[in-house]
């Protein structure tokens, strides 16, 4: 890990624990803690499960069962670079399935899984919102318009470019 | 002093707004302008995003569409620069000065300051009228009058049931206890649906408003938004503007010298879609998995940790302080008998000018798409409008005279929802669109109830095996007694509506489902696995690229000459179809 990396990664966690000692006694504090984590590993790691309960009180099977009920919560770290499709109804209706396989032909990954290099993890979102504009993808805060499948690959490059 | 106004909604920040807005910047400072730079919120125009308007002193405004960092450079030199407006990019106006309607058919209630002003700037809302409702509340009218003038304005609740919100107030009111709350339900999970966050991205100050009348009124002091972590945009804003408030005291202690005390947080949700649902949402806020609760109790009467609370939608809120300043009866004077007011539509889908739209009720189905959204993209048919998302349902282009109202809608099986409506022409599939909304909610039944947690599943699986050719007799005889059951056998509204979308489709549809079944067709040309590729001799010039591109070898031919293909080894990918120059791939 690279020194300014390393930096940047510590006061994250650093970020979490205070929110932690912050947030134990408010009412309803639970998803905001679990949000917390996620923002600062990227993930839930197993081990946060721990000090949150500890610090809460709240049994660690019903964190896991609060983390396993919502959408936006992941007990697997992510790729270097995360891809969105949204499959909300305008994208849908404008083509989004082809959009998919031709991502997933591309990548070798399929929805909610990571390519074997970890460069990217590819996820699949109910609506962007930008509706007007489908079918869309998001790369990381990038947002791509009106796609059809030949232009994913171009797409892809571009962030794959970067990585020399 | 010349002002610029960049639409900096979602919408316009996925078109490329903040390169637009840095690029805007950058050159005013070279040419030394003196000229002030603001984001607004969406405006409607989604379609027509990145917008720029150009305000100078004593000049109508200049509304520039689609705008590029490139195109931005050029504004700055030729409009404000050699004072050299750029014609054919402007949309409000003609060369000739004559102003354009931006809008036709709309009322802008909600949508009053979206795309106007800043909202970033408590100032611009207050310059506007901005909390001068809330002081009108507070200084002349009791409780009891600001709920009597919202039950008479007619206004229903927005997030889709329809309840009168002026009703839930009084019942809030009327329940004793020595605390209560109030909550924003900012949690729009309709895919396809994206009124709520321009309404909070464009004007998150009316919001507020809306909710400091609503907790006056019926004697809350704490207040939650609970709004949808996917909306960063949204959220930044809400957090920026309930800062401004309690800087000018607007929240806080005796608010505008009244005793009225009141605090707004903000909840994010994490992503599920039945925390849109009253019960389940005040379970999440509690920090616990979002699954509903049986009603009664109401949570006028037991709500967020066992206390009297009520819940409105953004749209509902952002309508309060119109109402107040302007009366009942400037509301109640738009809409039918039973609806008043207007109601703000997110178009999407097939339709030529997609984006928000804020009608009077009553208007009819065909002037929201031919006249507010501009028609038919691409000159396609005009099929069929899906409305109300996934517990919504598809209202047929037959049905074009049909006026918007909840109880009209309601008749035809579909429900009015947010306020999502995706258009669809003849290459929709029907029970394809119906399968992709079953999906959805089949994905999101939070599993409490089993006909909705199994039976949702069963109906996805025989709407699977339709699409893919295996469709039998009886099917739809099936589909429509599961659905029946799974009504009447789920707790909550995620449950109870989740088959409509496939209900209206064979209300309307039926024959495509009986293509499906018996003929094993696609009408739409639409479902992968019942179509079938053929090679048109007369077209076909032997270009080999359908060779090149076909992965299971199933074409075969050499340059020149007239290419074949062997049916047996297609997968019916549809690629060559996609690339062929020279139409010569039949699909049908």
């Amino acid at each position: 890990m690279e020194q300014n990396e390393k930096i940047k990664f510590e006061k994250e966690i650093k970020n979490f624990k205070v929110d932690l000692f912050e947030k134990k006694d408010m009412q309803g504090s639970l998803i905001p803690l679990l949000q917390s984590a996620q923002d600062s590993y990227g993930y839930i790691p197993e081990q946060a499960i721990y000090y949150i309960s500890e610090m809460t009180s709240v049994p660690a099977a019903d964190i896991y069962g609060v983390i396993t009920f919502y959408a936006q919560f992941r007990l697997k770290p992510l790729g270097k670079n995360l891809i969105r499709i949204c499959e909300g109804t305008a994208c849908h209706v404008n083509g989004a399935k082809r959009i998919l396989s031709a991502l997933e032909d591309e990548l070798g990954c399929g929805v909610d899984d990571t390519t074997d290099d970890g460069f990217f993890t590819l996820l699949s979102v109910a609506c962007i919102g930008c509706c007007s504009l489908s079918p869309v993808i998001m790369v990381n805060d990038d947002t791509h318009g009106s796609l059809a499948p030949d232009k994913i690959k171009r797409v892809l490059k571009t962030y794959k470019n970067r990585k020399n | 002093m010349i002002q610029i106004k960049v639409g900096l909604g979602t919408c316009g920040i996925s078109a490329g707004g903040e390169s637009v807005y840095k690029e805007l910047l950058n050159q005013i400072q070279t040419a030394g302008l003196d000229a002030r730079v603001v984001g607004t919120g969406c405006m409607g125009r989604c379609f027509d995003e990145v917008l720029v308007e150009v305000i100078e002193d004593g000049l109508p405004s200049s509304l520039y569409a689609n705008v590029t960092p490139e195109k931005a450079k050029r504004i700055i030199t030729e409009h404000l620069v050699e004072n050299n407006p750029i014609d054919e990019w402007i949309i409000n106006h003609t060369p000739t000065g004559e102003l354009e309607d931006l809008f036709p058919k709309q009322v802008r209630i909600v949508l009053r300051n979206c795309g106007k002003i800043d909202p970033q700037s408590i100032d611009e809302y207050i310059e506007t009228g901005g909390y001068k409702a809330i002081e009108k509340a507070l200084k002349q009218l009791t409780p009891n009058e600001i709920i009597d003038t919202v039950i008479r304005s007619g206004l229903r609740g927005r997030g889709g049931a329809g309840f009168s919100s002026g009703m839930k107030w009084k019942f809030a009111k009327e329940a004793q206890s020595d605390k209560k709350y109030l909550i924003c339900n900012a949690d729009e999970g309709d895919p396809g649906a994206f009124m709520d966050r321009s309404v909070l991205e464009g004007d998150p100050h009316a919001v507020l408003e809306g909710m400091m009348i609503a907790a006056f009124a019926i004697g809350a002091d704490e207040a939650y938004i609970y709004c949808r972590a996917e909306y960063p945009h949204a959220i930044k804003r809400l957090k920026r503007a309930i800062q401004q408030c309690e800087e000018r005291g607007y929240l806080g202690h005796g608010i505008f010298g009244s005793n009225f005390d009141f605090k707004i947080k903000i909840k994010e949700g994490a992503g599920a879609f039945v925390c849109g649902e009253e019960t389940a949402l005040m379970a999440s806020i509690e920090g616990k998995r979002g699954v509903p609760k049986l009603r009664p109790p109401f949570p006028a009467q037991k709500g967020l940790w066992g206390k009297p609370t009520n819940i409105n939608n953004v749209e509902t809120f952002a309508n309060v302080p119109w109402i107040i300043l302007n009366g009942a009866e400037a509301y109640a004077s738009y809409g039918t008998e039973k609806s008043k007011g207007t109601k703000v539509f997110a178009l999407a889908g097939k339709i030529a000018r997609s984006g928000l739209a804020e009608v009077p009720m009553g208007i009819t189905i065909n002037e929201i798409v031919y006249e507010v959204g501009g028609g038919i993209k691409g000159g396609h048919q005009f099929k069929a409008i899906q409305i109300g998302g996934p517990s919504g349902g598809c209202i047929p282009a037959t049905m074009g005279d049909l006026r918007i109202d909840y109880d009209e809608i309601n008749k035809t099986g579909a429900i009015m929802g947010s306020g999502g409506l995706i258009v669809l022409d003849e290459t929709t599939c029907m029970v394809d669109l119906a399968k992709f909304f079953l999906n959805f909610t089949q994905n999101e039944s939070c599993g409490k109830c089993t006909f909705c947690r199994i039976g949702t599943k069963r109906m996805l699986e025989i709407l699977d095996r339709i699409t893919i050719g295996e469709g039998k007799d009886g099917d739809i005889e099936l589909l429509e007694d599961l659905a029946q059951k799974i009504n009447i056998g789920s707790l909550c509204g995620l449950g109870q509506t989740a088959p409509n979308p496939v209900l209206t489709t064979i209300k309307y549809f039926r024959e495509e489902y009986e293509a499906h079944i018996y003929r094993k067709k696609c009408p739409a040309l639409n479902c992968s696995a019942l179509l079938t590729y053929t090679i048109d001799d007369d077209k076909c010039n032997g270009c080999t690229l359908c060779v090149r591109k076909c992965e299971s070898k199933a074409i075969t031919g050499e340059l020149k000459k007239l290419h074949t293909l062997d049916q047996s080894l297609c997968t019916k990918c549809g690629k060559c179809y996609e690339v062929c120059n020279f139409d010569a791939i039949i699909r049908n």
